[in-house]
């Protein structure tokens, strides 16, 4: 792991950490409101995904075309293909859990230094659930 | 330029979007790492492999919002609920991006932009759960 990569992680985060805050999804309220159209529906959340595939789909198009990213030696991506029972159940207990508390995981790290007792309390249940699920299914 | 459709929320969304979406291809294009929060910070969990990018990546998170709350001079948004329901969702949270091996970032980004059917499916059905989920909890408030 050389220095720069660690730097361009740090930038990376920040700019991640900024559009969140930006963007809207830290906010449990505006969450909530987004996930439920049959209610007072604010769907200003689904411009956030669009706004940034519409970045990562065309860059990562180009960035595929080499072999190696410009500070390693290989991609880190998952080549799995298989829709098995894993994917289809874990992608619905999150949908459920980010449906409750109106919080998915990027958003709920990032609002740690707001010092709300709930959100220190929902990141450590977060990864209490992180590592009883690695341990189940070792 | 508070139009009805237009408007200010939907251009924070666009503008938090692009900024996510950079932090990405960034991500990529120099490390060659998926900006996928759930299992950068899983990752964490795992002192004894030395995850130093993971915990840059999370410590950049945490100042990004930081100073944009600070320097917007905004407050934290307020979570709605009690500390209980929180450790319910947290702790669904965690199985669920563990299990499917990535959340928001990892499948409703990074996986869509390479077209991995894996990722496409999670997200249609992460986000068809958590719209069930938010509209059944809105009728019992």
């Amino acid at each position: 792991m050389k220095l720069s990569q660690i730097i361009v992680s740090l930038v990376s985060g920040m700019l991640f950490g900024i559009g969140l805050a930006l963007s809207g999804m830290m906010d449990p309220k505006i969450v909530t409101a987004f996930l439920n159209p049959f209610g007072d529906w604010n769907y200003s959340l689904a411009f956030v995904m669009a706004s940034a595939i519409s970045v990562t789909a065309p860059a990562f198009y180009f960035i595929f075309k080499k072999n190696k990213p410009i500070l390693d030696d290989s991609f880190y991506v998952s080549d799995l293909k298989n829709i098995d029972k894993k994917l289809l159940i874990g992608g619905a207990l999150f949908g459920i859990g980010w449906g409750i508390y109106g919080l998915c995981p990027g958003p709920a790290i990032a609002q740690l230094f707001s010092y709300q007792p709930e959100i220190i309390i929902f990141v450590f249940a977060m990864m209490g659930g992180m590592l009883a699920t690695e341990k189940l299914s070792r | 330029m508070d139009t009805e459709f237009f408007n200010t929320g939907i251009i924070n969304a666009i503008g938090g979007g692009f900024l996510i979406g950079t932090s990405a291809v960034l991500m990529m294009l120099l490390n060659g790492r998926i900006a996928g929060i759930s299992g950068i910070f899983f990752q964490l969990s795992k002192p004894t492999q030395k995850p130093m990018w993971q915990l840059a990546f999370i410590v950049g998170l945490l100042g990004g919002a930081f100073l944009y709350f600070h320097f917007t001079n905004q407050a934290y948004p307020h979570v709605l609920f009690s500390w209980e329901l929180a450790i319910v969702g947290g702790f669904i949270v965690g199985v669920g991006t563990r299990l499917s091996s990535g959340c928001t970032s990892g499948h409703g980004v990074c996986g869509i932009s390479r077209f991995s059917p894996r990722s496409i499916v999670a997200t249609l059905v992460f986000m068809s759960t958590g719209i069930f989920t938010a509209s059944l909890f809105s009728l019992i408030d």
